[in-house]
């Protein structure tokens, strides 16, 4: 084969490539990719996405995700949307370490990451957007429990997995402003994992356990519907409150049994469309992630990165008995 | 009688649970108290129910790993019905949920037995055919419980003597065990068949078809404890029990069923349920650190299994050649 041959061929590969890659751009596909299928939250973000994508015009959401809440299937869903040749990848990780490899592996083909709702450790993200500072998270649980707490109280804590990264986040922000409660105590931690029979048999452990127990804060949806349940089936509606982060519709019988007076939850449709914003702009080079850098989230306002490359997007917003009938049927 | 009972492994397993929940009381007062017991019994019927079902399927020398993947389609089923129809008698509900159940152990038996293929690989394929069901009826949407009606939620906390319905159902299923393993022909089929597969045929019992009615048994039971699973944590999403068919399955064994085939007991399988039911109990009240709890509940079958590796004969109908 003549060396201008191989010219000629290379070129033709090269032209053929780069033609693929512009068609990729007319329709940009953004993969939204959950910590598990079938989750009220993620459907609810997913909706946020579709939203982002009508208004942007030109953009696919392909939303995605294993069917239970590990870092293996994770990582398969990863590899699998590094072969349909995604243009971004926005992920919601189960194990901020875990699923790093193979979305450096993502970046290296020239896909656009970001993690958002559940962070990925740096090196395996360009940016990261929590639905909340972890700050004003961790601050809003314990004042959720403590509003109802006057006299100050005994309070317990039921958790996702061990290793959530959100939950421990939380957990000690919340610990950090302890200080701020000197009549509330927090006299356990005990791990549901998100498995709705797990966290009502450590609920029925906490109120044997504690029998003066006043308060549950649980930051996870899951947990939050089954410990009510655990609550209002041990006959202490009124005795012990739950509270923590939930979903309106999901939490609307628990508000109505008083088995919960309140609870707390950025809008996940808000999320998704932050998350969307943030992933098309990278994707499309309109904006860098860098630290101080200021990224557009359309509707909801602008992200400003740390020095991480972290942004917050905005403050939990708190659901009781008068505004439930309301959002149940929003998400 | 007593003294060949004595020597059982039903015995020793016994011992074990009992020297548990004394453990348990030395570092958690009230654990061994009779409401508390009752409780842990009643949050365990599931687990009994279901381990009675794969007892069958395990005896004729198969195993059926989509029975949890059973019981959150039927639960999800239930739910949703509920949801759109709460007017429907829970009878009816009920038995939907068992036809529901029964069809999938159909469907599992069928290819056992007509096309016989391995039950692992049938059952570890509708393991997740079934659970992919749950996202396609219900499009990855939760039921929550104020969807539900206030009956769907009752019945299995309706108490009778201090016992919940749930509790009951549990109880009334072994005792119809009981009877149907050790006092009928499909029940002593059942050992026939694990026990020595040729010898049974030579009996008039046909293999294939006694498999797919232990596939069918557990499959309807599946389907019954669907809507008690259901109904009982009020909320019915994609993920209901997940991992749930390797406890089911660790039950088993823990209760001295053999994998093997043709050997156990209602009585093993029972207390083996209650056994892992009793950890699960134990460990969020003992204050023992959630990061220990799953090597504690691992250690605790490799244990119990340990003390079944010695074979003694149990309640073998047929000996095969080998073991005369």
């Amino acid at each position: 084969m003549s060396i201008t041959r191989r010219i000629a061929i290379a070129t033709g590969l090269a032209a053929g490539l780069w033609s693929t890659t512009a068609l990729a751009q007319d329709d940009m596909r953004i993969a939204l990719v959950a910590k598990s299928l079938g989750n009220g939250f993620f459907e609810a973000a997913a909706r946020g996405a579709e939203e982002a994508a009508e208004e942007l015009g030109g953009v696919e959401i392909i939303y995605t995700g294993p069917t239970s809440t590990t870092a293996e299937g994770q990582i398969e869903v990863i590899n699998s949307l590094i072969a349909q040749r995604v243009d971004a990848i926005a992920i919601s990780a189960n194990d901020p370490d875990a699923v790093v490899p193979a979305l450096q592996k993502a970046m290296q083909r020239g896909i656009t990451v970001i993690s958002w709702d559940s962070g990925v450790a740096p090196e395996g993200r360009e940016m990261h957007l929590a639905p909340s500072s972890d700050e004003l998270i961790g601050q809003t649980i314990i004042k959720l429990a403590a509003d109802q707490l006057p006299e100050g109280g005994q309070v317990a804590v039921l958790s996702a997995t061990s290793t959530s990264t959100n939950q421990n986040v939380w957990i000690e922000e919340m610990e950090k402003v302890m200080g701020e409660y000197p009549d509330i105590e927090v006299v356990a931690t005990v791990y549901g994992d998100d498995l709705a029979d797990k966290s009502y048999r450590e609920t029925q452990g906490l109120l044997q356990s504690y029998p003066d127990l006043d308060a549950i804060i649980a930051p996870t949806s899951v947990g939050i519907v089954a410990a009510a349940q655990a609550v209002q089936d041990a006959g202490k509606v009124g005795e012990v409150n739950v509270t923590g982060l939930g979903l309106p519709s999901e939490m609307a019988g628990a508000i109505e049994s008083g088995a919960s007076k309140s609870f707390a939850i950025w809008n996940p449709v808000d999320l998704g469309y932050a998350t969307a914003m943030i992933a098309h702009a990278l994707a499309s080079d309109e904006a860098t992630a860098e630290p101080g850098a200021e990224i557009s989230m359309g509707r909801i306002g602008t992200a400003t990165l740390d020095e991480d490359n972290q942004a917050a997007m905005s403050e939990p917003f708190t659901y009781d008995a008068s505004n439930i009938d309301e959002f149940k049927s929003v998400f | 009688m007593i003294r060949s009972f004595l020597r059982s492994r039903e015995a020793i397993l016994l011992a074990a649970l009992i020297a548990l929940v004394l453990l348990v009381e030395t570092r958690f007062a009230g654990f061994a108290a009779p409401s508390n017991l009752a409780a842990i019994f009643n949050d365990t019927s599931i687990l009994v129910i279901l381990a009675l079902g794969q007892m069958l399927v395990i005896l004729t020398r198969c195993i059926d790993l989509s029975l949890a993947s059973n019981l959150a389609l039927t639960g999800m089923v239930t739910a949703m019905l509920n949801a759109a129809m709460p007017d429907l008698p829970m009878g009816v509900l009920i038995a939907a949920a068992i036809g529901l159940g029964l069809l999938m152990g159909a469907f599992n038996g069928l290819l056992v037995w007509k096309l016989e293929i391995p039950s692992i690989v049938v059952t570890l394929g509708t393991l997740t055919i079934y659970r992919g069901l749950i996202f396609l009826v219900s499009g990855g949407e939760w039921v929550n419980s104020h969807e539900m009606s206030a009956a769907y939620k009752a019945l299995p906390r309706t108490e009778i003597l201090g016992l919940p319905l749930l509790g009951w159902t549990g109880a009334a299923v072994v005792a119809a065990f009981a009877v149907g393993v050790n006092r009928t022909a499909l029940g002593r089929a059942f050992y026939a068949v694990g026990g020595n597969p040729g010898a049974a045929i030579y009996t008039g019992i046909e293999v294939g078809r006694t498999r797919f009615q232990a596939f069918v048994i557990a499959g309807g039971l599946a389907g019954l404890c669907g809507y008690l699973w259901v109904s009982r944590y009020a909320v019915a999403y994609t993920d209901v029990a997940g991992g749930f068919e390797l406890d089911i399955v660790a039950a088993c064994v823990i209760g001295g069923i053999s994998i093997a085939g043709g050997l156990g007991t209602v009585t093993g399988a029972v207390l083996g349920a209650l056994f892992l039911g009793t950890i699960k109990n134990a460990l969020p009240v003992a204050g023992i650190s959630p990061f220990w709890q799953m090597a504690i509940s691992g250690a605790a079958i490799i244990v119990a299994v340990a003390f079944h590796a010695r074979r003694q004969p149990g309640r073998v109908i047929l000996k095969p050649e080998a073991a005369r």
